[in-house]
C-alpha cells in the first residue's frame, strides 16, 4: 500500500481545490496516522520523525526530528508547551503553503496533532499570513470539524492527551515569518527577532518551550507516521527524503506548483512540468527557493533540487519555489524590486539592515534609472559582504543580499552597462 | 578570575561579563551604542563588533558582537582586526546616512557619544548621496526636547523609559528605516524619570529643555560634585554653571545610591535658583516700610543693635546644611534651637533615628534595595516622596525573577532580552499597604488599601505572625488575616526581605510596626532590611543635631527678643493661625533664606543666602549617610552661606565672640569635634593638598582671558575657595581624584557622559576611590531584641467627620523644586481629595468645591475623587503651592459648597 503513495502532500487535493471535509478526509484514510501516533509514546513518535530524515520546508532545512528533540520532556518540563505552524509565507515568489492550507486543511491539522503530541504541547497556533483569507475560512471550518470529532480539544480520542488549536492572522509583515519574530508577534509585541540562545525550544511563546514548523513540514508528518520513515526516505531521489512542493513563477510556459520527489533535477521541473520557457524568452537565471536565495544559471539545470546539491551550486533550496529571470527582463530592475521589498520589510532593529538595505535600494533605483555611478558598485559589494550572516541580528538582511550578490557575480556586465549608458538597456524609452 | 586574549595579549578579568564590558573595563576603546552599563546587552546597533577566533591556530575567525558574547576562559578576540574595524566604521557610515549634519547647532555637540564613536571608528567621508529621511518632532513638555532626525535607533530610550523605569507613555513606532521614538501623540512625558533620556540617548534627540534656555557647551561649563536637596534619598548630581549662572544638573554616579540615574525633581529642581522668587537683596523693616541694605557692612550695622545682648531663639531647617544648622544651634544655644518642622515630623524623625541607631545594619543603601528579593511597603507613597527609591524597588522587583531564573537557563544576567523572555517581565514579590493607589501598583503581588491605623495594625499583626514574641495586635479582620499569612510566607521565603515605611503619613505606629516586622524577620534569621523615607534632604542631619519641637518655640517666643529663622517657611510646619500667632508674637524676626516666602516678607531683617549650588556643606540622607557637596560658582558676597552670617552674628554678640570657623571645612571640623556622632565627617572633608586642587573648569574652557575683557584686559585672579578640594580654575589635578570629588566625566576621545566608564575599575562598578559618603551610625554588634508595643487601637468611626491623610506629589510637594519654572508646569492645582463613596454621600462631583474645617484651619478647594481612597479619609496634598498645612490625623468637617461660579460672573 505504502509503495503506491507518491504524493502524500497533494494526493487529496481536488482539481477544483475544494477541500475535503472531515468525513471525506477520514474516508480517504485521514487521521489514521494520528490514531497510530497517539497509541505510541511521544518519544517514539519523535524517533520516527527523526529517522525519516525530514528537513524543515520553511527554508533552512533544519532536521525536524532533531529540532523536536531539544524540547524539555517529562513531568518537570515547563507548561504549557506550544506548537506553532508557520503559515506566514510572505517570501516573494512563494505560494506552496497556500496550496496545502486551502486544499487539505485536515492534513495540516493532523500533522499538528501528531507533532504536538510528540512534543507534548497542549496549545497550538496556526500563524497565518494576513492576506490568506481563503485559507483562514477553510482552516476555521476544518478546525471546528476536528474539534467536533475530538481530534482536537480535551482527551483526544479517549487518550489523556489534549490539544487546543487556534488560528492567528498575522499583522502582515515579512519578519513575522521568522520564527522568533513570529513568537513576539503572537505575544502582542513588536515583531523583532530574538537572539539565540535561548532557543524557542526552551524559551519560546510566553517564555515556554515552543516549536515552530513550516506548514509543508507539518503536512509531511502524517505520511511519515502512517507509512514509516523508510517509505519517506524512499520517496526522495537523492539522500534527502520525502517529496517537495516545487513552484515556478516567471516566463515559463506553465507556471505552477508540483509535488515531486525531493531531489528532482531542476531541468525536469522546468522543462517537463513547466513546459520550458515561453516562446521568445531565454532563461538567464533563476532564484531556486524564493527571493532570498542566490541566482542559479542555465548551466546549473542538471542540479538535483535538494538541500545539499543546491548549496553546492552556490545557492539554497529555500522554499523550493523558483523565480525565473529571462532575457527580456532587466536583472537590475529584477533585483531592485526584491530589495525594495526587503528594505521595506526590515524590522528596523539592527543598523546594517535598517540603514543598509534602503541605501542599496536607492542605489539600484539610481542605476536602473540611469543615474548610477561607478563607485556605486563598490558600495553594493560592500553591502553584500557586510550584511552577511553574523553581521546582522537575523537572517533577513543576509537573505536579501543573496540575489544581489549573485547578480553582481553573474550579471555584473549588465550593471556596468546601466552606468555607462546612463540608462536601462531594457527600457523602451 | 579568568584569562581572555585580546589581540593575542592575555588579560585577567572577572568571570560572568560580556566581551564589551570586559574590554571597556580593561581600558580598550571599543565603540558601542545600544549597550548600557545599567540596562545591559541587546545586540541591536552592531557597533561593538570584534573578531572571535576558535583557538590560536584559527586565522579566519568570525565577526561577533562583543556585547552579546560571553567573556569565557580562554576566549580569543581581536579588536584591531581589519575586518572588524571596517565593519565598525561602516556601522557609523550607516548611522550617518540619515543623521543630520547639525552638530554646530545641536545641544549634544561636544558631549555626544555619536561624535565620539564616529571619530573612534575613523569614518569620515560620506558616500551616501541620496535624501535623508526626516521626522516630525513632538512637544514632550517642559523637561525634554525632541529632535527625532538625530536618532540613530539604538533603542536605549525606549529600553530605559519602558523596560527599566516602567513608563507607559513612550514607545517605539514604525519599522524599517523609519522607526520613531516618542509618544503616541505630542504631549507631556508623564514619567518622573524622563530627564534621564537626556543622558541615556547617545545623540541629540533628547536634550535638556531647561538647559536650552541658557545653553553652554559642556567644555565651557564649570562643574562641581553636588548632592540633590529635593528629598531624603540624597542622589548625587553634577551642577554646571557659567558666568556665575547655574545652567543644568546631570546625574553623578554613586554606586551606593543613584547609580546612573536621577529623578526629574532632582534634575530640574535647580531652576528654583533662577526663579523670580529668589531673594537677592537684604532688607530691613523700618518705620512701617522696607529699607534695602546694599552692602554687608550696612547689614552688619543693622544687625548689631538687633542682636547684641538680646536673647534669640533659632528655628533650624531640614533643607539647610548641617553646617548652617550647627552654626545656628551654637549661636542660640541648644535649649533655644527648634526644628522648623511640624512637631509630628520631629517626633517621627527622632523615632526613626533611634531605630536606625540601635541597629544600623538594618538600613540598606539604595544599591542594596535593588538586591532585595521581597519587599513590603508600609504606608509610604515612595513614588511621590522618594522617586529614586521607587525606581530601586522597581528594579529589585523586576530583577528578582531574573536572578533566580538566569542560572536555571544558563543565561548571564547581562542578556537583557533573553531574560525578559525567560521571566516574561513578571515581577517578583512586592506588597503594598498604603492608603490609596500608587504608581508601583502595577508591580504589586498584592495591595492593601486602608486607613493609617489599619495599616499599622496590619503591620503589628504581621510582625507577630512572623515572630510570636512580637506583641499581638489583637483582633484582625479575616481579609487582613489572609493578607498577613501570604505576606508572611513571601517575606520568610526571601533571603533579603525589605520593609519600607516613612514619615509621609505622619503616623508613628507605622514606623514602629515596620521596625517590628524587620526585627521579627531578623529573629527568624533573615537578612532583613528596613528603610524609612524622611521628609527632607537633611531631616536626618537636623534630627541628629538635636533640638526642640517647634510648638515649644510657640510657647517661648513672647519671652525672648526674637527669632532667627534659618532657610525655613514657617507656614509649612504650622497651620495659618499658628503661623500668625508665632510670627506675630516675635519682637524681631531675622530670616535667612534662598527664596522669598511669606516669612521673609514679614521678617524684620531678611537676608538672602546661597543656594546649594552656591555653597559647600554636608547633608545626611535617610540612611544616615553624610554626603558633602561643593559650590559650583565662587562665593557671591551678597549671597553668603547661612552659616557664614550666623558666625558673623556670633562675633557681633559681645559675650559670644568665639568664631566657629571661616570656611565650611572649619565648621564641619568643629562639628565633628564637639558632637561625637559627627566625628566620621572628618574623613569626608579631608583633602591632602591646598596647592593641587581639582579644577572646576575643564581644560578646554574657552574665554578665560576674554570673559571680563570688557572690564579689564588683565585676567582676573581665580576666586578662592579655601578649605575646599576644588578650585575655580582650569588648572590642577585632572587625573586620579577620589570618585566623589569628580566634577565631570571626561576622558580623551570620550566627551559624553559615557566617559564615566573610564573612572571605574569595572564598568558599572564603583568609581575608583569612590568614597560614596559616610554612614554615621556604627553597628553596635548587638542586634535589637525587643519590640515596640502595639500603640494604637483602630479608631472605627469618626461619626460623620473625616480624618486627614497627607498626599504627595513628585512635582509640587517639595518646596524648592516647586519654584522651578519647568517643574511648576507639572504641579497639580490644589485640591481636596475624598473617596468615591464619600463624594456620592456628599453629592459632590469632580472639581466641585468643598470646604475643609479643622480646629485651626479652614479653606475651600476643588474636589478630587480618588476611588482607591478608603471612605472616611480626606486627602490633603502636602506642600503644594496654595495648600495650607493641616496636621495628618486631624479630624475635620467637610462641607460641600454650592456652585456659585456662574452667578459670580
Ligand atoms: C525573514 C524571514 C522570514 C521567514 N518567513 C518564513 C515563512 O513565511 N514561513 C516559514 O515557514 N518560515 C519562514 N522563515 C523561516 C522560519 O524562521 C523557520 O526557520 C521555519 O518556520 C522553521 O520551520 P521548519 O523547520 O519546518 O522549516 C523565515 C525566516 C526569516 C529569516
Ligand atoms: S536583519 Fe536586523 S533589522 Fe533586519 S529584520 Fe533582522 S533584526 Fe530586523
Ligand atoms: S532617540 Fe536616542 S536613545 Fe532613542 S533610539 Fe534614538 S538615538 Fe537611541
Ligand atoms: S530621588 Fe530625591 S534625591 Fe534623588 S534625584 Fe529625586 S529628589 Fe533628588
Ligand atoms: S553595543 Fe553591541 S550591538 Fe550595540
Amino acid at each position: 500500500m505504502a509503495a503506491v503513495i507518491t504524493k502524500p502532500l497533494t494526493q487529496h487535493i481536488r482539481p477544483d481545490r475544494e477541500p475535503l471535509d472531515i468525513k471525506a478526509y477520514e474516508y480517504a484514510g485521514g487521521y489514521q496516522a494520528a490514531r497510530k501516533a497517539l497509541a505510541m509514546s511521544p518519544l517514539d513518535v519523535q524517533k520516527v520523525v527523526g529517522d525519516s530524515g525530514l528537513r524543515g520546508r520553511g527554508g533552512a532545512g533544519f532536521p525536524t526530528g532533531m529540532k523536536w528533540s531539544f524540547v524539555p520532556m517529562g513531568p518537570d518540563a515547563p507548561r504549557p508547551k506550544f506548537l506553532l505552524a508557520n503559515a506566514d509565507e510572505m517570501e516573494p515568489g512563494t505560494f506552496k503553503d497556500r496550496l496545502l492550507l486551502e486544499g487539505v486543511p485536515h492534513l495540516l491539522i493532523e500533522g499538528m496533532l501528531i507533532s504536538a503530541y510528540a512534543i507534548q504541547a497542549e496549545i497550538a497556533y496556526v500563524f497565518l499570513r494576513r492576506e490568506y483569507y481563503q485559507s483562514a475560512r477553510v482552516l476555521l471550518r476544518a478546525i471546528a470539524e476536528a474539534e467536533q470529532a475530538n481530534y482536537l480539544g480535551k482527551n483526544i480520542l479517549g487518550t489523556p492527551f489534549s490539544l487546543e488549536l487556534r488560528l492567528h492572522q498575522s499583522a502582515g509583515r515579512y519578519i513575522c515569518g521568522e520564527e522568533t519574530g513570529l513568537i513576539n508577534s503572537l505575544s502582542g509585541r513588536r515583531s523583532t527577532p530574538r537572539a539565540k540562545p535561548p532557543f524557542p525550544q526552551f524559551v519560546g511563546l510566553l517564555g515556554k518551550p515552543t516549536i515552530v514548523n513550516n506548514v509543508e513540514s507539518l503536512c509531511c508528518i502524517p505520511g511519515i507516521m502512517q507509512y514509516g520513515p523508510e517509505w519517506f526516505k524512499s520517496l526522495g531521489l537523492t539522500k534527502d527524503a520525502g517529496t517537495k512542493l516545487y513552484g515556478i513563477s516567471g516566463r515559463a510556459l506553465r507556471t505552477g506548483l508540483w509535488e515531486l520527489p525531493m531531489g528532482t533535477p531542476l531541468r525536469e521541473i522546468l522543462e517537463d512540468h513547466a513546459g520550458g520557457m515561453q516562446p521568445g524568452y531565454t532563461l538567464r537565471g533563476l532564484l531556486p527557493g524564493g527571493a532570498s536565495t542566490d541566482f542559479m544559471l542555465p548551466e546549473h539545470l542538471d542540479t538535483p533540487m535538494d538541500f545539499d546539491a543546491v548549496q553546492e551550486a552556490g545557492s539554497r533550496l529555500g522554499t523550493g519555489t523558483m523565480i525565473l529571470l529571462d532575457d527580456h527582463t532587466c536583472p537590475v530592475g529584477f533585483v531592485h524590486n526584491l530589495i525594495q521589498f526587503f528594505a521595506r520589510e526590515s524590522c528596523g532593529w539592527c543598523t546594517p539592515c535598517r540603514e543598509g538595505l534602503p541605501w542599496v535600494e536607492k542605489i539600484l533605483q539610481a542605476i536602473e534609472t540611469g543615474c548610477g555611478e561607478s563607485a556605486d558598485l563598490t558600495v553594493l559589494e560592500d553591502h553584500c559582504r557586510l550584511l552577511g550572516p553574523g553581521y546582522t541580528y537575523c537572517p533577513l538582511a543576509p537573505g536579501a543580499m543573496e540575489p544581489l550578490q549573485s547578480a553582481l557575480k553573474y550579471f555584473k556586465q549588465d550593471f556596468v552597462r546601466h552606468i555607462e549608458e546612463k540608462k536601462c538597456p531594457w527600457s523602451q524609452a | 578570575m579568568i584569562t581572555i586574549y585580546i589581540d593575542n595579549q592575555p588579560h585577567q578579568i572577572r568571570e560572568g561579563q560580556n566581551l564589551l564590558a570586559a574590554c571597556l573595563s580593561l581600558g580598550f576603546d571599543l565603540p558601542y551604542f545600544c549597550w548600557h552599563p545599567a540596562m545591559h546587552s541587546v545586540g541591536a546597533c552592531r557597533q561593538c563588533a570584534v573578531k572571535q577566533f576558535k583557538d590560536e591556530n584559527d586565522q579566519r575567525g568570525k565577526i561577533v558582537m562583543a556585547c552579546m558574547t560571553p567573556a569565557t576562559e580562554g576566549v580569543r578576540i581581536s579588536i584591531d582586526d581589519p575586518e572588524a574595524r571596517a565593519f565598525r566604521s561602516t556601522v557609523i557610515e550607516w548611522l550617518m546616512v540619515n543623521h543630520p549634519h547639525d552638530c554646530p547647532v545641536c545641544d549634544e555637540g561636544g558631549e555626544c557619544h555619536l561624535q565620539d564613536m564616529t571619530v573612534m571608528t575613523g569614518h569620515n567621508y560620506r558616500r551616501f548621496r541620496f535624501k535623508k529621511r526626516t521626522h516630525v518632532n513632538q512637544n514632550l513638555g517642559p523637561f525634554v526636547n525632541h529632535e527625532m532626525n538625530r536618532c540613530i535607533q539604538c533603542y536605549r530610550c525606549v529600553r530605559f523609559y519602558r523596560d527599566y523605569a516602567g513608563g507607559l507613555d513612550f514607545n517605539v513606532f514604525g519599522a524599517h528605516d523609519s522607526v520613531y521614538f516618542g509618544r503616541q501623540t505630542s504631549g507631556i512625558l508623564e514619567g518622573e524619570f524622563s530627564g534621564n533620556l537626556v543622558e541615556v540617548c547617545p545623540t541629540g534627540v533628547f536634550t535638556d529643555k531647561t538647559f536650552k534656555k541658557h545653553y553652554t557647551r559642556k567644555w565651557d561649563l564649570a562643574t562641581a560634585p553636588s548632592v540633590c536637596i529635593h528629598c531624603s534619598v540624597g542622589c548625587n548630581i553634577i551642577i554646571g554653571a557659567r558666568y556665575g549662572r547655574i545652567r543644568r544638573v546631570l546625574n553623578r554616579f554613586n554606586s551606593q545610591i543613584n547609580g546612573y540615574f536621577i529623578c526629574d525633581r532632582g534634575r530640574y529642581g535647580y531652576e528654583h535658583i533662577l526663579s523670580e522668587k529668589r531673594l537677592h537683596g537684604s532688607r530691613i523693616r523700618e518705620n512701617g516700610g522696607h529699607k534695602e541694605l546694599r552692602t554687608n557692612e550696612e547689614i552688619l550695622r543693622h544687625l548689631t543693635p538687633l542682636i547684641d545682648g538680646k536673647r534669640f531663639i533659632g528655628v533650624g531647617s531640614p533643607r539647610a546644611t548641617l553646617e548652617s544648622n550647627f552654626a545656628l544651634q551654637t549661636l542660640v544655644g541648644t535649649e533655644n534651637f527648634f526644628h522648623g518642622v511640624p512637631d509630628r515630623d520631629h517626633a517621627l524623625v527622632e523615632r526613626v533615628i533611634s531605630i536606625t541607631k540601635m541597629d544600623p545594619t538594618l538600613t540598606p543603601s539604595l544599591d542594596q534595595v535593588k538586591n532585595c528579593d521581597a519587599i513590603l511597603i508600609l504606608g509610604e507613597d515612595i513614588s511621590e516622596t522618594a522617586p529614586m527609591l521607587a525606581l530601586a524597588v522597581r528594579r529589585a522587583v523586576m530583577d528578582e525573577p531574573r536572578r533566580h531564573l538566569a542560572p536555571k537557563y544558563q543565561l548571564p544576567l547581562w542578556q537583557d532580552q533573553a531574560l525578559q523572555e525567560v521571566t516574561q517581565n513578571k515581577p517578583g514579590p512586592l506588597f503594598l499597604a498604603t492608603i490609596g493607589k500608587t504608581r508601583l501598583d502595577n508591580l504589586a503581588t498584592h495591595r492593601l488599601s486602608a486607613h493609617p491605623e489599619e495599616l499599622s495594625h496590619f503591620g503589628f499583626a504581621l510582625a507577630h505572625a512572623i515572630d510570636p514574641a512580637a506583641p499581638d495586635a489583637g483582633e484582625t479582620s479575616a481579609e487582613m488575616e489572609s493578607c498577613v499569612k501570604s505576606i508572611k510566607e513571601a517575606l520568610l521565603a526571601a533571603r533579603n526581605p525589605l520593609l519600607i515605611s516613612g514619615t509621609g503619613l505622619g503616623h508613628a505606629a507605622l514606623i514602629e510596626a515596620a521596625a517590628n516586622i524587620a526585627r521579627a524577620l531578623r529573629h527568624q534569621g533573615k537578612n532583613a532590611y528596613l528603610d524609612f523615607v524622611l521628609p527632607h534632604c537633611n531631616s536626618m542631619g537636623l534630627g541628629l543635631l538635636g533640638g526642640r519641637p517647634l510648638s515649644h518655640a510657640l510657647e517661648m517666643v513672647s519671652q525672648v527678643d526674637g527669632i532667627i529663622i534659618l532657610e525655613n517657611e514657617i507656614s509649612r510646619s504650622f497651620s495659618s493661625s499658628r503661623t500668625n500667632q508665632f510670627l506675630g508674637a516675635a519682637k524681631t524676626i531675622i530670616n535667612l533664606d534662598i527664596m522669598q516666602t511669606p516669612t521673609s516678607d514679614i521678617a524684620t531683617l531678611s537676608i538672602p543666602v546661597a543656594s546649594y549650588a552656591e555653597s559647600e556643606g554636608t547633608l545626611v540622607n535617610q540612611e544616615g549617610r553624610a554626603q558633602r557637596f561643593y559650590r559650583v560658582v565662587p562665593e557671591n558676597p551678597n549671597l553668603r552661606e547661612s552659616w557664614s552670617w550666623l558666625v558673623e552674628m556670633m562675633a557681633l554678640i559681645k559675650n559670644q565672640p568665639e568664631r566657629l570657623g571661616k570656611t565650611p571645612h572649619e565648621i564641619t571640623t568643629k562639628l565633628a569635634q564637639v558632637n561625637p556622632i559627627f566625628a566620621p565627617l572628618l574623613s569626608l572633608v579631608s583633602w591632602g593638598s591646598e596647592t593641587q586642587k581639582i579644577p572646576r573648569e575643564s581644560h578646554r574652557a574657552s574665554g578665560r582671558t576674554a570673559m571680563t575683557a570688557d572690564i579689564s584686559v588683565h585676567e582676573p585672579k581665580p576666586a578662592d575657595d579655601p578649605g575646599s578640594p576644588l578650585a575655580f580654575s582650569m588648572e590642577g589635578c585632572h587625573g586620579d581624584v577620589p570618585g566623589n570629588l569628580l566634577p565631570r566625566y571626561w576622558s580623551p576621545g570620550w566627551n559624553s557622559v559615557q566617559s564615566l566608564a573610564k573612572f571605574q575599575d569595572e564598568v558599572g562598578g564603583p568609581l575608583r576611590q569612590e568614597n560614596p559618603g559616610r554612614r554615621l551610625f556604627e553597628s553596635t554588634g548587638n542586634p535589637i531584641k525587643n519590640y515596640f508595643a502595639v500603640s494604637e487601637k483602630i479608631k472605627k468611626n469618626n461619626h460623620g467627620r473625616w480624618q486627614v491623610v497627607p498626599l504627595y506629589h513628585v512635582f509640587g510637594s517639595d518646596e524648592l523644586s516647586a519654584a522651578g519654572a519647568a517643574i511648576s508646569e507639572r504641579i497639580p492645582d490644589p485640591y481636596i481629595a475624598i473617596s468615591a463613596k464619600d463624594a456620592a454621600q456628599l453629592n459632590l462631583l469632580e472639581n466641585s468645591r468643598i470646604r475643609l474645617i479643622a480646629d485651626r484651619e479652614q479653606f475651600e478647594r476643588p474636589v478630587k475623587i480618588i476611588s482607591s481612597l478608603p471612605a472616611g479619609l480626606v486627602g490633603v496634598p502636602m506642600g503644594l503651592p496654595g495648600m495650607p498645612y493641616v496636621e495628618p490625623g486631624t479630624i475635620v468637617d467637610l462641607i460641600a459648597i454650592p456652585d456659585h461660579r456662574d452667578n459670580e460672573k
